[in-house]
């Protein structure tokens, strides 16, 4: 028995002096680990080729529930940064790479862990948390992204973030941002005046995780499919939306890639209105690979929806 | 009149007019005094107006201003709450029962052909009853630890510790280690908590060669690999407690294990994981009942060294990773279980002690598959099978096969289906039928009804 233990504790110990010399090579990049793509462009965008981008989900992935596969542990594992949104957004799944990936510099409160609800202002914060409402954000909805303007300010924090783990290059993250700050505002600016015709528009989204979307625009949420946050969409919900499109009429359903399309097209041929499927994060669709994508061909989805014939 | 035109009419009277107004008659220049006149009182009244407004709006901003620290004060108020709240260790409880329908008597539960694990490996009570509650606990202790607490309470009214363990998370180099009570890393199905099974019950190998779970006092080192797949290795220090170890009064460590894990993806919608583990423990005087030949119940004990092999295979499938709509997982795992000692016969009795060698292996595989939202399906084939098995007692004639009924060779199977519906991810349903042939010549057909309810805090799962 002792003999069998020694052997493998020596075994272990030769392994992990193998993967402290495989793994203390000066790093020529900083590794980035991001929870949703729509971070991993954002880090693409300030840090370029200083920085290698694990995607470790996709926007056809429903990030509320992604299981915890191998390949998320090694990439955890490598990372000098994860940047993740934050707000419970992560919680079926982030936890178990935070205690099982063994990696020390991306715990919270570490420099190498960022959460970007952190840096802006949470909206739809629940008065009370009760789970027979759905499966509720406790800390306030934490699809954050959808509003431009806070993409800027999180970049802000992040460029910061990414200076102090990475000083040498610091000058570089700092203008790469400067560069990036500034066309991202132009570009707010020609979005908000593309969008003056959506103001007002009553909507029927899948899911409620456009609502940064909709504040910034103003678009009115007449609905949602889903009748509680989480909880698939069913027969006599679908049936009293379109009894409400009588009073309240939307323009058009609204949902993001991973969503089933199954609701949001059966409704849409009912109620006689446009079904359009919004990018939600970078990757979503062919147009959104990159951040400036994401809102330009959201924007351009939406108004060939409102120009679309009704009935 | 117009204030314009007034205005200009002023000028032009003050400055170049004024030598033709000498020409006017007085009743022209009282005109145009009561003009200016009332050009004064018109202006007045639109400045009194204006100041009027201002200090509405000043007075509107003031209150807009107090309107927002005050919003700002109650946001601060919900964050200090909230931060409170996050100082509290993340609470969960699970619930679960169910209904089950035995053909045989649960009492009469033994898997023939291998010395009785002792674990929790029946089918449990006829009809309606409680199963297991799991009150769990979990936080940060601080930028060091982690812990985690989990108490089983029995439906007979006891509580258990099941896992009560810190592990750590600052070491260096993809390094973790855990120590206290949990779950050994073994296999692949070992570490899960019982309300995260497929099924109703543990595989039959696990029943048989682990006594349904391994827990361990003791410690447990990983080290994840700084590869592009992921690659881990672990070994595990620990008191043996149950079986295949026995309760020993020893220093140092009695029982040990290692593990290694591969894994990766192919392509978005397609992940795997391969395990080999290893165990090895020396139980003492492991004591299990049997009858002899004539009937009369009998206590025996195992004494030597137990080695226990296990490769796992996972295989999990989701349409572009995304397992909301539809998802499959397919799940194998492969035991080979040795024995090398003595075995002594009615130790209270007769006590006859020699040789006793077994190689006996075992495996399972099962597949469960998602194929609409909330609506799972799932069948899985257990079996255990003798290789060799050289009782001395039997081999030089002082005892027959018959004094060891339950080693008498035979190898049990199991097929197993189930219907399960989720509304949630908190709660679930689930029918499952069985038919166990754990003991020879009496099958069993066993219907289950089970509910799962999940409380409080959201729990993540394992891959």
């Amino acid at each position: 028995m002792g003999r069998f233990f020694k052997r493998w504790v020596m075994m272990l110990l030769v392994a992990a002096s193998g993967g402290v010399m495989s793994g203390s090579p000066v790093h020529a990049a900083l590794n980035v680990f991001a929870c949703e793509p729509e971070w991993g462009a954002l880090v693409q965008a300030l840090a370029g080729d200083k920085a290698v981008v694990y995607n470790a989900t996709t926007a056809f992935q429903d990030v509320h529930r992604i299981q915890v596969k191998p390949s998320l542990l090694a990439a955890f594992r490598r990372a000098d940064l994860a940047v993740c949104t934050g707000a419970d957004l992560e919680i079926g799944w982030l936890p178990v790479l935070l205690a099982e990936a063994g990696n020390a510099k991306v715990q919270p409160g570490k420099p190498g862990y960022f959460e970007a609800s952190k840096y802006v202002v949470l909206r739809g914060v629940p008065a009370v948390v009760d789970r027979s409402l759905g499966d509720q954000h406790p800390a306030g909805d934490p699809h954050i992204h959808l509003d431009p303007r806070n993409v800027l300010k999180i970049g802000e924090a992040l460029v910061q973030r990414l200076a102090a783990l990475d000083p040498a290059n610091a000058a570089f993250y700092q203008s790469r941002y400067r560069d990036f700050a500034s066309r991202w505002q132009s570009a707010i600016q020609r979005w908000e005046a593309l969008a003056a015709p959506l103001k007002g528009m009553p909507v029927i989204v899948h899911h409620k995780g456009f609502t940064y979307l909709s504040a910034w625009l103003g678009l009115n949420e007449v609905g949602a499919l889903e009748p509680k946050p989480g909880i698939e969409p069913s027969a006599s919900h679908l049936a009293q939306l379109l009894e409400n499109q009588k009073r309240q009429p939307a323009r058009m359903v609204i949902r993001a890639p991973y969503n089933s399309p199954t609701a949001s097209e059966w409704f849409a041929r009912q109620a006689g209105i446009p079904h359009v499927v919004l990018p939600y994060t970078v990757g979503g669709s062919e147009q959104a690979q990159d951040l400036f994508g994401l809102f330009d061909d959201t924007l351009q989805k939406l108004l060939s929806g409102v120009k679309a014939p009704q009935g | 009149m117009h204030p314009f035109k007034a205005t200009a009419a002023a000028v032009a009277l003050a400055f170049g007019a004024a030598p033709v107004a000498l020409a006017q008659s007085g009743a022209e220049i009282q005109e145009i005094r009561q003009q200016i006149e009332r050009i004064r009182e018109e202006y007045e009244a639109r400045l009194r107006a204006l100041e009027e407004r201002l200090r509405q709006a000043e007075a509107k901003a003031g209150q807009a201003e107090e309107q927002a620290a005050k919003a700002e004060r109650q946001a601060a108020a919900v964050a200090r709450r909230r931060a409170e709240n996050v100082f509290n260790p993340g609470l969960s409880l699970i619930l679960q029962g169910r209904y089950a329908h035995l053909r045989q008597d649960p009492e009469t539960y033994r898997i023939d052909g291998f010395i009785p694990s002792g674990g929790e490996v029946g089918p449990g009570e006829r009809g309606f009853s409680l199963t297991e509650s799991e009150l769990n606990l979990h936080a940060n202790v601080d930028p060091y630890f982690r812990a985690l607490f989990t108490a089983a309470y029995s439906p007979e009214n006891q509580v258990e510790v099941e896992e009560a363990y810190f592990q750590t998370l600052s070491l260096p180099q993809g390094l973790t280690l855990k120590g206290g009570r949990f779950f050994s890393g073994i296999g692949y199905f070992n570490e899960q908590h019982h309300h995260a099974w497929d099924f109703i019950d543990a595989p039959l190998p696990y029943r048989a060669f682990l006594g349904r779970q391994l827990g361990n006092d003791g410690v447990q080192l990983k080290w994840v690999a700084p590869t592009p797949f992921f690659l881990a290795l672990g070994g595990e220090a620990a008191r043996s407690e149950a079986f295949p170890g026995s309760k020993r009064n020893k220093n140092g460590i009695s029982l040990g294990t290692a593990f290694a894990r591969i894994g990766g993806d192919a392509g978005p919608s397609h992940n795997w994981r391969l395990g080999l583990s290893y165990l090895q423990t020396s139980p003492q005087e492991r004591a299990y009942g049997d009858q002899d030949s004539a009937g009369t119940p009998v206590v025996n004990a195992f004494s030597g060294r137990s080695t226990l092999w296990i490769a796992d295979a996972v295989w999990k499938w989701a349409p572009e990773g995304n397992p909301t709509q539809r998802n499959f997982k397919f799940q194998a795992e492969y035991f080979r279980f040795q024995e090398r000692g003595t075995l002594a016969f009615d130790v209270k009795g007769a006590n006859l002690a020699d040789r006793y060698d077994a190689q006996q292996h075992g495996w399972y595989a099962q597949a469960v598959y998602q194929f609409m939202p909330r609506w799972r399906v799932g069948v899985r084939y257990d079996r255990l099978a003798h290789d060799q098995m050289n009782i001395g007692q039997v081999l030089n004639g002082t005892l027959t096969a018959a004094d060891f009924p339950i080693l008498n060779p035979y190898n049990p199977e199991l097929y197993t289906a189930m219907i399960d519906w989720s509304p949630t991810e908190f709660s679930r349903l689930r029918l499952q039928y069985a038919r166990d042939k754990s003991r020879q010549g009496a099958p069993d057909d066993q219907i289950f009804l089970q509910y799962i309810l999940s409380l409080g805090a959201h729990g993540a799962h394992k891959y």
